[in-house]
């Protein structure tokens, strides 16, 4: 596996998608996803601005000012793609439409609690699709370092910053591990290659229960 | 719209009044009536507007040029981050913002275009762009009511238009403009290219022209 954290979180993030779901991609280490995946892996790959089917980059000559992922970034449609309005987009992730959203955070909390989209004491002037995408989508990955640059676990036992939606997680990866959201209890059921327990522990101040799968 | 094509964009801009609200299309920049704004830049004095923008340009760009002449009181938008400078102004208390997730934005426009007075999204209960919004359970999930987003006048960019109106919009330059065609007392449209009457297969029609006030033609960017 990638030594870099981020390249670890995407590629592990990647193996929770299964063929011919519906995925929306956060701006970040969610965004690293499409260049993991197989071309086999069979996903269709949603964009709120208003595609579904986004391809990978564009190479120079086809480059198309009229066609952006909400990143901003320029993309290209694969066959069989559609677009449509920011209503219907929105409507379609609202709506229970789409199967799963992968997401960077700040902090989730140990009742699956998300902040992704504001600093406290900062500008919050810009949410975004975030909280639609957390509510509507069916499964809510979220993809975030254990920690944040300043050493602070980013699973924590209550979000201290502005809440983006209540008890919307059902799984966390971070560069050490996956918990999973089970019946409202966070749970440790992965660590990465060569991580202990006792590292997660150190990088986690949420409590958490241990079900380790083989 | 009745049949006989476009004016000038000074002259369409001209019906934007002082205090009015304005919706204005495009995801940053992408599908924004680039033509439309220039005009209200250059050519219009009116000032005090309420902007319904998902953003509010980028520094010197597309609304962020509005945005620099002090001419926008308020922001209504998703994401005011992509132009430091709209964030600077609200900080400096010179904008007022109003901040709603894109989606709620999105579907507040269109119940602005088909007369519905208000809905309820679980989207944004319990966080801090619920306070002060009224909230109920529907099937025990809290619900926020969201009222609807009308305008005075709709600034909105089409790949293609016919003479009557009809628009077409092409890739993800989509985004915003079809729902702001239908929410305003005006819509003036700027069409990338203008067809006689026919020029747009009905059926790929994707506002039908009676949305459509005013058509302009884009200038070359």
């Amino acid at each position: 596996m990638s030594s870099d954290p981020r390249q670890r979180i995407a590629a592990r993030a990647a193996q929770e998608l299964r063929p011919g779901e519906i995925v929306n991609l956060g701006i970040g280490i969610p965004n690293l996803i499409p260049g993991l995946l197989a071309p086999a892996a069979g996903v269709f790959i949603h964009t709120e601005n208003g595609l579904l089917g986004v391809g990978p980059r564009p190479r120079d000559e086809e480059l198309d000012p009229d066609l952006i992922d909400a990143a901003k970034r320029p993309v290209t449609a694969l066959l069989g793609a559609s677009y449509f309005d920011s209503a219907d987009s929105f409507a379609m992730i609202r709506g229970g439409h789409i199967d799963v959203a992968v997401l960077g955070a700040l902090q989730v909390s140990a009742l699956g609690d998300i902040a992704n989209w504001a600093v406290p004491g900062k500008d919050v002037l810009g949410v975004g699709g975030a909280m639609d995408l957390v509510v509507g989508a069916r499964r809510v990955i979220v993809t975030m370092t254990a920690t944040a640059s300043n050493g602070e676990p980013k699973v924590v036992p209550e979000c201290t910053y502005p809440l983006t939606a209540r008890a919307a997680v059902d799984v966390i990866v971070t560069e050490l591990s996956v918990f999973r959201l089970r019946g409202g209890a966070l749970c440790l059921t992965e660590l990465l290659d060569g991580v202990t327990l006792d590292q997660v522990r150190q990088a986690t101040s949420a409590p958490f229960r241990v079900e380790l799968e083989a | 719209m009745t049949a006989g094509g476009a004016v000038s964009a000074a002259e369409a801009v001209a019906l934007i009044r002082t205090g009015d609200t304005v919706m204005v299309g495009g995801f940053g920049l992408v599908g924004a009536p680039l033509t439309l704004i220039d005009a209200l830049v250059e050519e219009s004095d009116a000032t005090d507007l309420t902007i319904v923008s998902n953003n509010i340009g980028e520094p010197g760009k597309g609304l962020g040029k509005l945005l620099r002449q002090g001419r926008i009181r308020c922001g209504i938008a998703s994401f005011f981050t992509s132009n430091p400078e709209a964030v600077a102004a609200v900080n400096a208390g010179q904008l007022e913002a109003k901040l709603l997730p894109q989606g709620t934005f999105a579907e507040a426009i269109r119940a602005g275009g088909a007369g519905i007075g208000g809905f309820y999204v679980p989207v944004g209960a319990g966080t801090l762009l619920a306070e002060g919004k009224e909230t109920r359970l529907i099937d025990d999930v809290p619900h926020v009511l969201e009222w609807p987003l009308r305008a005075d006048v709709a600034l909105v960019y089409a790949a293609r238009a016919d003479e009557l109106g009809n628009l077409w919009y092409r890739r993800t330059a989509r985004n915003f403009n079809p729902l702001m065609a239908t929410a305003a007392a005006i819509t003036i449209a700027e069409a990338g290219e203008i067809l006689p009457v026919g020029g747009l297969e009905a059926e790929s029609v994707m506002t039908p022209h009676l949305y459509v006030d005013r058509l302009v033609a884009r200038r070359e960017q």
